[in-house]
């Protein structure tokens, strides 16, 4: 596993900072009606999608679900991922996709599926066709809990498993699976058990400890390129806001969502950095003014941008 | 040129193109060494070996999401799902997922999958095994819908599928396996889209689809000693539809019968009524009538015979519209 310099580490902070940031600006954005349909925040989610895609190039593909710290870290043009958000004909699909279904074709990032679940198997397809191509790509794939209920998750794992296709997949357990918690949803505690029922590997990790999600997805993308076939990992994290905004998230136990904003991902790792000598007060700001700056030109090309109108979306291509 | 049966075909029809082109390959429940449950695909295991001609576990939602993933990263499957009824299981991947993508990802994307699937009555296996679900993906923007009549056609559009650039379902009727017509040694296709007259008549235009097409073309030899000449059109393509050979054929006419195993709400005979009523309805001298199954689930065994429309529901529907 490749080691972390100064500049990957520092790299990986700016990054969940920009997702962080990213998110706290589109909920506003949201609540003052800016945003059409609806958006699904996962703040407090940021080390998962942050970590994960440090260990993919972009040679291998990402298949993303709600956490959009996949799509920030994956490196996805920040301006065309804002404005598909808002429904604008400048966004990477046009506008026609919206936050649910947004692919950036040029960053191999695709397969989001407002079905949950329903990217699972298009990643065991998309392994399938790097495992032909035989040049050892792999395929990043992001569930939540709640996926791992769904029947195609198990036909997945399962398809996966016994072909030893190259997919590594990195399960974000918030605790919910909107209003649902884990325990009334299985039986079980730790949803990386279920990879012993495929005969893959599973590992559980403190999904708001970078490092650690980076070490165990890191170690799964090795296994994965030298043809030793899928991994399931298991991060668990926390949400702090609602499954979708407007979620006034009544089902939440009192006090559990304290407890998990003192176990934030992205303080705990600067202090981390920081001990490191790789971080300090003037580098954090730093990175938080070039993050707010980008963040404020996503938003405005977002803005600035049109709607689609009647003829974009009658002349929107369905058939090649 | 040879007589071949449509097993035969669609079996050519995936070896040639898998001959043809690299990225062609099929995934499906026993369809590899044990050559499909009816033969359709023996011998291509042994040709093209197991990541061509891929033997998958018992998932079709997985199957469907193998086809669409596959598609995305530029191979070209043809998966199967073994019998259409089984296609519930699919329908995510198949409706939700592939179908949409390419509206939503834009033009420079394309999905280029087959699914072929078993369709229709025959096998007395029931309830489970014998629907005909074709309505369901004429009804989705972004499928395509081919249901082949005859051997020629079989292979002709299985070719065309396969070269097509977008999702297709392949709708195998079970019944016309061993149906057997002539076909070209030389490579062809049967283009999507395009119907064909199967029997130039005057009095009546009667549209019907797979197996129905081969009990028109019965019954009309036998109205034809009444006096009564049928024109038959195979539309083959069910989505997109060839309307005009249709319309054509009832401006001629001025009758309509259509004729397809699948119930009758909402199912594909609908639509060429709807079709008819909104296009040429200055030309229609008697009611559209619609001869299809009654709208119940399918009985298991030999009683599957009332079930499925016969020869003589055809002729009595024509008899019907000439008055």
């Amino acid at each position: 596993m490749k080691e972390l310099g100064a500049e990957e580490l520092l790299a990986m902070y700016r990054t969940m900072v920009l997702a962080r940031r990213l998110e706290e600006r589109l909920c506003e954005l949201f609540a003052e009606g800016k945003i059409p349909g609806w958006i699904h925040s996962r703040i407090g989610q940021e080390a998962v999608g942050t970590a994960a895609c440090a260990c993919v190039t972009a040679d291998d593909y990402v298949v993303p679900y709600t956490n959009r710290a996949f799509h920030v870290a994956r490196g996805v043009d920040l301006k065309l991922l804002v404005a598909e958000i808002f429904g604008k004909t400048t966004g990477y699909c046009k506008g026609l996709a919206g936050e649910a279904h947004v692919a950036a074709l040029d960053h191999k990032l695709l397969g989001m599926s407002g079905i949950v679940g329903g990217q699972m198997p298009i990643a065991v397809g998309l392994g399938y066709a790097t495992k032909v191509k035989g040049k050892g790509e792999v395929v990043l794939c992001n569930l939540g809990d709640g996926a791992s209920s769904q029947g195609c998750c198990h036909e997945s794992l399962n398809m996966a498993s016994v072909w030893d296709l190259p997919v590594v997949f990195v399960c974000d357990n918030n605790l919910y699976a909107e209003f649902t918690p884990q325990r009334e949803q299985m039986n079980i505690e730790d949803i990386s058990v279920r990879a012993q029922a495929y005969g893959i590997p599973g590992e559980t990790v403190d999904g708001n400890d970078v490092l650690a999600v980076y070490e165990a997805v890191a170690r799964a993308v090795e296994r994965a390129r030298a043809g030793k076939g899928p991994t399931l990992i298991e991060a668990k994290t926390y949400r702090w806001r609602g499954h979708f905004e407007g979620d006034p998230t009544r089902y939440r136990d009192p006090g559990e969502l304290e407890e998990w904003k003192a176990r934030d991902p992205i303080p705990r790792f600067a202090e981390k950095l920081r001990q490191m000598n790789i971080l300090d007060d003037k580098k954090a700001e730093e990175v938080e003014k070039d993050v707010a700056a980008k963040v404020a030109e996503a938003i405005e090309f977002a803005l600035e941008g049109p709607s689609p109108s009647r003829h974009d979306i009658l002349s929107a291509s369905v058939y090649a | 040129m040879a007589s071949v049966n449509v097993r035969w075909a669609i079996n050519s029809a995936l070896k040639e193109e898998m001959e043809r082109d690299e990225r062609v390959f099929l995934a499906g429940e026993d369809l590899g060494k044990a050559g499909g449950i009816f033969g359709v695909t023996r011998g291509l295991y042994e040709q093209f070996g197991e990541w061509r001609v891929k033997d998958t576990p018992l998932s079709e939602a997985a199957i469907a999401g193998l086809a669409v993933g596959a598609a995305a990263a530029g191979l070209r499957p043809v998966i199967e799902i073994m019998f259409d009824d089984f296609i519930t299981i699919a329908m995510d991947q198949i409706c939700n997922q592939a179908a949409k993508m390419r509206y939503l990802y834009g033009e420079n994307f394309k999905l280029p999958i087959v699914v072929r699937t078993l369709c229709g009555t025959g096998f007395r296996a029931g309830s489970h095994h014998s629907q005909s679900l074709e309505a369901w993906f004429i009804h989705t923007a972004g499928l395509k819908v081919v249901m082949p009549s005859n051997a020629y056609d079989a292979k002709g559009l299985l070719k065309a599928a396969i070269r097509d650039d977008n999702p297709v379902i392949y709708m195998e009727h079970k019944s016309l396996f061993p149906y057997k017509s002539d076909v070209p040694d030389e490579d062809y296709i049967v283009p999507l889209g395009v119907a064909d007259v199967k029997r130039i008549g005057e009095d009546v235009t009667v549209v019907a689809t797979g197996l129905m097409v081969q009990k028109a073309l019965a019954a009309a030899d036998k109205l034809a000693e009444e006096g009564i000449s049928i024109e038959v059109v195979d539309p083959r393509t069910l989505s997109p539809l060839d309307e005009d050979t249709i319309l054509d054929s009832i401006r001629k006419t001025g009758r309509l019968v259509v004729v397809h195993e699948a119930v009758k709400p909402c199912g594909f005979g609908a639509e060429v009524a709807a079709i008819a009523a909104e296009k040429a309805i200055e030309y229609l001298e008697a009611a559209v009538k619609r001869v299809t199954a009654p709208f119940t689930p399918i009985p298991f065994g030999p009683a599957e015979d009332y079930y499925t429309p016969q020869e003589e529901d055809i002729i009595e529907a024509v008899r019907e519209t000439m008055g």
